[in-house]
């Protein structure tokens, strides 16, 4: 059987990581070759449902990347994005939904090598998470008939309970 | 309870009678034992006006609405969550132009006026912090596929009434997100990824906004316990950035500032 091979997302700002990762190839580096490369204008671009579709579209793991704090193209685009990551990441855990699969990092534009290194661990990291069955498998759910109603809730009110205006 | 409705009901028909508001948002004896917004614009419609623990509902909701805000001036009976809402809608520059009268109940069953956002701040700070009203998961206990589960088990049932959405006085877009087709970001039908993905969607809309009135939880028609997530989240956000919503005024959104010193530990 042929070894598992992940597919990788990586969500990078056109400023530093995209310029780390031009380097990366510029440089002759050679990376695993899973990663498909999201360019954004910036971190602060990179929209939470942006990593929802990557799962959802069947991603086993995604890379989100930008501009060392400070360094932001926009000052201060990668903070905006570091507090939300902060919420979104403890928001995923705590919904019970894998964050071990998202790799946040900072790769400036001289960081070749980092992003060699990035791509690499986190390809190595998902090889031995494996395919990301559980969010895939949401997609051929069907849609659940075995509706029970609460056992406090009265099952079979049609009654408006209060919103009518 | 009791002697508190009859004050309150005694105190909304003066305001009314007098002409110092034009309309009371209240509650009212519904059917089926449950309790229906009330409008009152004559003291008749008072007589069936409530307040009990059956009042869920958030009637800050209606704040913002321009078919209530065009029956004018509003004195509106005021749960403390429903004052936390007014502290955060008034902290979201929603409530600009419309200076409505609060009717609180202190613990004593006195009738309290508040009309300014420090007078609400003061009122809340007395009555210290909200009893929980649901119970709680321990869900941090759990390990993650058993939490993926449980949340699993509970968005299985939404149904995508967005009754929750509804019912919230943080969740006035004109436009929501899943109403948006251009792109279509989050599928229609009530199915395990659109589940899912509104769900998260909802809960990061309201990170840092969320006042924990319960409002959401108790409309939720299948149960689904939204309270845990917006606990979890007005946790995290108090911790670390500092502030809750819905206790001041002039709380800044935590997700619209940063500090250069935010830190978490997992960006490497």
């Amino acid at each position: 059987m042929s070894e598992f091979e992940p597919k990788i997302i990586a969500f990078v700002c056109n400023w530093c990581t995209y310029a780390g990762a031009d380097l990366t190839g510029t440089s002759r580096m050679k990376y695993a070759h899973n990663v498909r490369v999201i360019r954004t204008p910036c971190t602060g671009r990179i929209d939470y449902m942006l990593i929802l579709k990557a799962f959802a579209a069947g991603a086993d793991g995604v890379i989100v990347s930008g501009c060392h704090p400070g360094d932001c193209h926009y000052t201060s685009g990668n903070y905006h994005a570091r507090r939300r990551w902060m919420v979104f990441r403890s928001l995923l855990d705590f919904l019970g939904i894998d964050v071990e699969r998202i790799r946040f990092t900072w790769v400036s534009a001289a960081e070749g090598a980092k992003w060699a290194e990035v791509v690499n661990s986190t390809v190595a990291a998902i090889r031995r998470l494996g395919p990301y069955d559980e969010y895939r498998q949401l997609q051929d759910k069907g849609i659940d008939s075995s509706f029970v109603a609460p056992a406090n809730e009265p099952a079979s009110s049609n009654e408006a309970t209060g919103t009518r205006m | 309870m009791i002697q508190a409705m009859e004050t309150l009901r005694k105190r909304a028909q003066e305001l009314l009678e007098t002409g110092t508001v034009q309309l009371i948002i209240g509650y009212a004896e519904g059917s089926n034992g449950r309790v229906r917004p009330l409008f009152a614009r004559r003291t008749e419609d008072l007589e069936n006006l409530v307040i009990d623990e059956r009042c869920s509902l958030n009637l800050a909701v209606y704040l913002r609405k321009p078919e209530v805000r065009a029956l004018g001036k509003p004195g509106i009976v005021a749960t403390s969550a429903v004052l936390r809402s007014i502290l955060q809608l008034a902290a979201e520059n929603h409530l600009n132009g419309l200076e409505p009268l609060y009717l609180a109940l202190d613990g004593s069953g006195e009738v309290v006026e508040l009309t300014t956002p420090d007078q609400i701040a003061a009122h809340l700070a007395k009555l210290g912090p909200a009893a929980p009203q649901f119970s709680t998961v321990d869900l941090e206990g759990m390990d993650r596929a058993a939490r993926f589960g449980f949340w699993q088990n509970e968005f299985d049932r939404c149904i995508r009434c967005y009754a929750c959405r509804a019912s919230c006085p943080m969740c006035y877009c004109d436009q929501c997100l899943v109403e948006c087709n251009q792109p279509q970001w989050i599928p229609v039908p009530a199915h395990a990824v659109g589940n899912l993905e509104w769900h998260i969607s909802r809960a990061m809309h309201l990170a840092g906004r969320c006042v924990e009135c319960g409002a959401c939880t108790a409309a939720c028609p299948v149960g689904i316990p939204l309270n845990l997530i917006n606990h979890h989240l007005a946790d995290l956000i108090e911790k670390k950035f500092g502030g809750r919503a819905g206790t001041s005024v002039n709380l800044d959104y935590p997700l619209s500032v940063f500090r250069a010193d935010d830190r978490e530990d997992f960006i490497k």
